[in-house]
């Protein structure tokens, strides 16, 4: 567990999915942000997204495992 | 009338844009309706209610864009689809760098891999699979978004208290770390004053103060208002104020929040009490008492939350911005009618402020958003009596952008409540800073110049103005908008409620 304490003060970058304007802010101030052209994911499948998501926890449990090896 | 439309298919804009372009189109001459949005199921009820659906709705997905227009005839409507169209394709231009743009965080992370903050204002039903994949990644998250459900909430704030990551929300629309404001927040100096805070309007209302009166801050912390709750135990206020406390470029803490449930109360005064440095608490609407008794400062309002704040922060004596007999010469300039008082805000904390302090002196206030002694509105929609009326309540914005964002709505409410006779006196706020409209106060201007003309009623107008003068919008510029029209400007919410409180003694 990292501590939020060590983040302050550093620089913050900013990944932003949504409202674009948001982004705009940000970047009239220089920070460092990317905006994403942010869509529902599988197409606005809820029942497809699910399963990718169920796909993507196991992969992810696989690298931790293997990570752990 | 006649309805036209258009489906887009596979093409995507956030509700915001379309909400905005929408409610452009509509003041077109010879349109009643419009409807522009994405095939949600909201948009599809809303076209259904209006009398707008068509069946080529019926195969759509959540990716699909609808443009819907009702107008006098059928060049009217499609003209104003072809507006739309064309302001769609502006939007696009400017937001599209050369650069490949991304399409979801994933590939944003390819692009900034030290990307270390995830703002997520995309809809609800999404946003909590967004900020668990930013957690994850080891990124904080500020959820913008509203209707995630508090069983998320809990999940996604356990998670980010283990990894010692920020869950900033639900429904946070305000924050600042490290200096960078992210949403709806002011522009506010570097300083020693920390903030963690349960409420948007609430955080801005205090940090701008904090700068006006000369002072700064280390970090600005929303953390949604639901975290104080029986169910989410204070999570992210507890983590966020012990590292407050660990930081040495902290001196002075500020909490910000409705009134705790009993027993994070306890668990959060056990987790501050041995703070070595002074805390000022603001739960709103409690007992004082209760904070002072466990050796913290406690404020009366959001305005003496930032006055106790820059006072501890430097060892100096601070005043609020306009002092009581101020207030009382502004009030004495005004011609007082006897009549009912009507507020318009965009900020909800402060609709809540307001209805508390005129209690006093009102003997009946209504709102949408009631306070302990307050009481409902029968219809929302038509004010009775006097209403103190939150605009940016969820009433108000199903399928409508934030009246912070979008005047409108506002606007419109303002002519209706001018050419009520009677009504006395009308209050309102203007919330500057990033993520708010350019020109609140002309937009304003421009409603009550129109509700004066086309009723005949002057009611008298006072409006408090949250900002700082390094905001985008121009603070003396804002200031100067209002004045001209003849409306009061106050600094505060509660030096204008205080105006207020003052001409009601008057009448």
């Amino acid at each position: 567990m990292s501590n939020l304490k060590d983040f302050f003060g550093k620089k913050v970058k900013v990944i932003n999915l949504g409202i674009p304007s948001f982004a705009d802010d940000l970047k009239r101030q220089n920070v460092e942000v990317i905006h994403t052209d942010w869509r529902p994911p599988a197409g606005g499948n809820k029942k497809i997204q699910a399963l990718l998501d169920k796909v993507e926890n196991w992969q992810n449990k696989v690298k931790a495992a293997k990570g752990a090896k | 009338m006649v309805v036209s439309h258009l489906v887009k298919k596979q093409t995507y804009f956030d509700s915001v844009t379309l909400m905005l372009i929408g409610s452009q189109v509509k003041k077109l001459d010879g349109i009643e309706n419009a409807v522009v949005g994405m095939c949600t199921d909201y948009n599809i009820d809303s076209l259904k209610r209006l009398d707008m659906y068509q069946p080529d709705f019926d195969s759509l997905t959540p990716n699909d864009l609808i443009i819907a227009i009702k107008g006098s005839d059928e060049k009217t409507a499609k003209a104003a689809i072809a507006e739309v169209e064309t302001r769609l394709t502006s939007k696009k231009k400017t937001s599209e760098s050369a650069q490949l743009v991304p399409t979801n965080q994933e590939a944003a992370a390819k692009q900034l891999t030290d990307a270390n903050m995830v703002l997520i204002s995309v809809p609800g039903e999404y946003a909590a699979r967004e900020a668990r994949l930013a957690l994850n990644a080891g990124r904080h998250a500020m959820l913008f978004s509203d209707n995630v459900s508090i069983e998320e909430e809990l999940e996604l704030k356990t998670l980010g208290v283990e990894k010692g990551l920020l869950v900033m929300g639900p429904d946070c629309g305000t924050a600042i770390i490290n200096g960078v404001p992210l949403a709806f927040s002011n522009a506010v100096r570097a300083g020693n004053i920390g903030l963690v805070a349960a409420s948007g309007t609430g955080l801005q209302e205090v940090t701008s103060t904090i700068h006006r009166l000369g002072c700064g801050i280390t970090q600005a912390i929303g953390v949604g208002g639901r975290d104080l709750s029986e169910k989410i135990g204070g999570k992210m206020t507890i983590m966020a104020t012990k590292a407050l406390i660990e930081d040495p470029e902290t001196k002075v803490i500020v909490l910000v929040s409705k009134p705790p449930a009993e027993s994070v109360l306890t668990k959060l005064m056990s987790e501050i009490k041995n703070a070595n440095k002074p805390v000022v608490i603001y739960f709103i609407g409690a007992d004082p008492k209760v904070i002072e008794a466990q050796g913290f400062t406690a404020a009366r309002n959001l305005e003496d939350a930032a006055v106790q704040a820059c006072k501890l922060s430097t060892g100096k004596s601070y005043v609020p911005e306009f002092s009581d007999t101020k207030i009382d010469e502004m009030a004495q300039k005004v011609k007082m009618t006897t009549g009912n008082v009507r507020g318009l805000y965009s900020g909800g904390t402060l609709c809540d402020e307001a209805q508390r302090l005129l209690q006093g002196s009102l003997t009946e206030i209504y709102s949408n958003t009631p306070v302990k002694g307050c009481k409902t509105m029968s219809d929302v929609y038509k004010s009775e009596g006097n209403c103190i009326i939150d605009l940016g309540d969820d009433v108000f914005t199903r399928g409508k952008a934030h009246p912070m964002i979008d005047p409108d709505n506002r606007a419109q409410r303002i002519v209706q409540e001018i050419s009520d006779k009677s009504v006395n006196m009308i209050l309102f706020d203007v919330v500057l800073g990033y993520g708010s409209h350019p020109d609140m106060a002309g937009e304003m201007v421009e409603a009550i110049n129109k509700g004066r003309k086309a009723s005949g009623n002057k009611p008298v107008m006072a409006a408090c103005i949250c900002g700082t003068q390094d905001d985008m919008q121009g603070y003396s510029n804002q200031i100067a908008k209002l004045e001209e029209a003849g409306i009061m400007v106050f600094p505060t919410n509660v030096a204008m409620v205080k105006f207020a409180q003052k001409c009601l003694e008057r009448k």
